[in-house]
């Protein structure tokens, strides 16, 4: 026991106090591609990705990173304290090896990194731009909200800031507090004209980056800062990207269907498991991409099931489960056999030492799958 | 009169237990531990650098008792940084905790020149602040420790220190985010003719926010009564001041706003600056302080602190410009004390801190009924639920 837990990376030996992580860690340390049952491919992705490498999120997000600064001259890399590799590893050895042209530090100025990324976007340059923290995106709120969600419509076309994604470390690390912890895609979700992603692992991140950085929209990209260290796959060396806008079947199953993102999964992924010892069958879904999200497969899935939950870290009222549970029930509402269920956060400011309570921990989704399966 | 009510109030809870102390040493060490109020004129070494404003003069007035009080303070403050540092490395401490050791000579500087009715707001390198505008140190490492006692119910911890009596507005995580309130909290002063100012302080990263120079300017243009103090430690987190600002020299970023260059490593030339701009402020409007210092920790206690500086650096800062011992250098030249004294001081200032560790180790977590109070002030009656939907479910209050 003391020596597994040695073996684990520091950021969840900080964690181990958490119950929820805790038990996520001790059942399953990371999760691979086998693991996931993916929907048929139509352009046969599967094969290409032969070789692959181990390895964990942030390093995923660096060779992203990499292969785009790499194949496209035009394309930068900048944000508070990037240069030497940011503080979490993300853009290592990027500006050794592309300059400090192109890989560069900004000042203490988020709403001044955003609005620099957009006029550089606009001359139709792929600016990538990292905010520290998600918690610290919001005087950048306004220049993403009025300006880059904006720009191709008021212009009609004439200009537009596509080029333009914005990396941000998102979620619950155990310890973050109020101030490095929140989980605020809903507030990017009622914008349109901007995409956000959400990957769940480092095969899911670095598709999903290189697909966000090539689409040609703004695409808020948010990394769950607790996988950085912890999630370790086997991700493919290669050039490859994911569809966005399109969210992928986890798990199949015919009971209750669960939609989720980032690192929420994996404590709905031991939630799904624990229910199927009790014969509820589950069907996890990985939204992906938020806005523009999935409708599509969501609703297919429902109409199978006929039960939804979502969950997601951030706070309950407000949050995206809030659209996705109106969405499907003006959709499927006949279908529905039982009320759309939401496992989130509570409705408080995110708490230092009350962070175990607050969070949706395995045994609160579990609680509710029960809960919507008798109803 | 106001100076000694300041410091009596920064130090005070500090010198109660040992209200005895003075009469102890005469008793014991013969000449006796100077505690006299009588004026000491002294020079400040490193001159003031003005921006649009005369500075003030370079000679100053204390006197034994200040300077004693000014070395127990920040002894204190050392002694309590240090012993966070060892609290979170043990984990008692989680999170994020940003160390003051270094700078300790701004925020007693401060206090000197400074009474009850004005405030204070900074950033989220607080705790001195906190024990400056009277809290205690069982406070802070209570909050620190996300416990009962601590000053804001352990719901804030090491980034959001407050005190209400004291005009201590906190602890801000978001960089800069603080300097517009300060703006917001003088002109409430001005309003209801309080005769106070506000400090509003921020970093040398924090400098680079668009939102401070909202705030200079709103407070230049209605004639606020803010000073806004720049700690600049030349360091935001890992970035040199000279690889993030084209104009390090932040005392001048204010352009219409005059400042002062103040060493802010000398507590004597921080409480003349502050004292100056304070007079200033209440007759004319905001003005920006730029403190030189240096912090001797890393940003925070995940930051090493050498990666992006070198050790040499780091040492020779403390050898020469260390706050606590050049005010002992001159409390022994001028024979206010004597070395045995001073290590007296030492030993019961580190008692103090000690004491205050073991009692905030035993205070207790809050109450979990803490996780739902204070969003609102009134209820809006949402309801969350435990783990057990069933059983467990709470009326948020």
């Amino acid at each position: 026991m003391g020596g597994r837990r040695a073996s684990l990376p520091l950021v969840s030996r900080l964690c181990t106090s958490v119950k929820p992580r805790n038990n996520w860690v001790q059942k399953r340390s990371f999760i691979t591609a086998k693991d996931l049952v993916v929907e048929e491919q139509p352009s046969g992705e599967e094969e290409k990705r032969a070789v692959t490498n181990k390895l964990n999120l942030f390093s995923a997000v660096n060779q992203a990173l990499l292969t785009v600064l790499e194949s496209d001259p035009k394309s930068y890399v900048f944000g508070e304290d990037v240069g030497f590799g940011g503080v979490f590893r993300c853009t290592t050895g990027l500006r050794d090896r592309f300059g400090k042209h192109r890989v560069f530090n900004t000042p203490l100025c988020e709403q001044a990194i955003l609005g620099f990324g957009i006029g550089l976007a606009s001359m139709g340059n792929r600016a990538i731009a990292e905010i520290q923290f998600a918690d610290y995106i919001f005087p950048a709120l306004d220049q993403i909200v009025n300006e880059a969600a904006k720009y191709r419509y008021r212009s009609g076309n004439l200009f537009n800031c596509g080029g333009l994604t914005v990396r941000a470390p998102y979620g619950a690390v155990g310890h973050g507090g109020h101030y490095h912890s929140q989980s605020p895609e809903a507030f990017f979700c009622h914008v349109p004209g901007i995409k956000v992603v959400i990957p769940r692992s480092p095969a899911q991140a670095k598709g999903l980056l290189l697909a966000s950085i090539r689409d040609p929209n703004p695409v808020v990209f948010f990394e769950p800062k607790m996988l950085y260290r912890m999630a370790v796959e086997e991700v493919p060396v290669d050039d490859y990207t994911l569809p966005l806008s399109s969210a992928e079947v986890m798990r199949k199953g015919s009971d209750i269907t669960l939609v989720g993102w980032g690192a929420q999964l994996t404590l709905m992924e031991q939630a799904c498991d624990e229910a199927s010892k009790e014969g509820i069958s589950c069907e996890l879904i990985d939204l992906r991409t938020l806005i523009p999200w999935d409708k599509e497969l969501v609703e297919a899935s429902v109409n199978k099931t006929g039960r939804l939950l979502v969950s997601h870290e951030a706070p309950l009222t407000g949050g995206f489960g809030a659209e996705i549970a109106a969405s499907i029930t003006e959709s499927c509402f006949l279908r529905l056999e039982a009320p759309v269920s939401r496992v989130c956060g509570l409705d408080t400011p995110f708490p230092l030492v009350f962070e175990p309570f607050y969070m949706p921990t395995k045994n609160k989704i579990l609680d509710a799958i029960k809960a919507s399966v008798k109803f | 009169m106001a100076v000694r009510q300041a410091l009596r109030r920064a130090g005070g809870r500090l010198l109660a237990t040992q209200g005895a102390m003075a009469p102890a040493a005469l008793g014991v060490a013969g000449r006796g531990l100077s505690t006299s109020a009588e004026p000491i004129t002294l020079e400040i070494p490193v001159p003031f650098k003005g921006h649009n404003v005369e500075p003030p003069s370079r000679t100053v007035e204390t006197s034994a008792q200040e300077l004693t009080e000014f070395f127990r303070t920040m002894f204190v403050m050392r002694r309590m940084e240090i012993a966070a540092d060892s609290l979170y490395k043990s984990k008692f401490i989680r999170g994020f905790c940003h160390l003051y050791d270094g700078q300790e000579a701004v925020c007693v500087g401060m206090e000197a020149a400074l009474n009850d009715k004005d405030c204070i707001i900074t950033a989220y390198r607080d705790h001195c602040t906190h024990l400056g505008r009277g809290g205690t140190v069982l406070e802070v490492f209570a909050e620190l420790m996300g416990r009962k006692d601590g000053c804001s119910l352990g719901k804030g911890g090491s980034m959001h220190m407050y005190n209400k009596k004291g005009g201590f507005y906190g602890g801000n995580g978001i960089v800069g985010a603080q300097t517009p309130l300060g703006a917001g909290l003088a002109f409430a002063q001005k309003y209801l003719k309080v005769e106070g100012v506000t400090l509003a302080m921020y970093g040398d990263g924090a400098a680079n926010q668009g939102q401070l120079f909202e705030a200079m300017n709103i407070s230049a243009l209605w004639d606020l009564p803010v000073l806004y103090v720049c700690e600049n430690n030349h360091y935001g987190m890992g970035t040199a001041e000279w690889r993030s600002a084209k104009s390090p020299e932040y005392y001048k970023r204010g352009d219409y706003v005059p400042g002062l260059k103040v060493d802010g490593m000398d507590c004597l030339a921080v409480k003349q600056a502050v004292k100056f701009a304070k007079e200033y402020a209440l007759k004319n409007g905001p003005m920006v302080l730029e403190m030189d210092t240096y912090r001797y920790h890393g940003h925070s206690m995940s930051d090493p602190g050498s990666t992006y500086r070198t050790r040499d650096e780091i040492s020779g800062v403390r050898q020469e410009r260390d706050p606590i011992e050049r005010i002992r250098k001159l409390l022994l030249s001028h024979e206010i004390a004597t070395v045995a004294e001073l290590k007296t001081i030492e030993k019961e200032a580190k008692k103090e801190v000690e004491d205050a560790l073991a009692k905030a180790k035993e205070s207790p977590s809050p109450d979990s009924e803490e996780l739902f109070s204070h969003i609102y002030r009134k209820s809006y009656g949402a309801q969350a639920y435990g783990a057990d939907r069933k059983e467990v479910v709470v009326t948020l209050p």
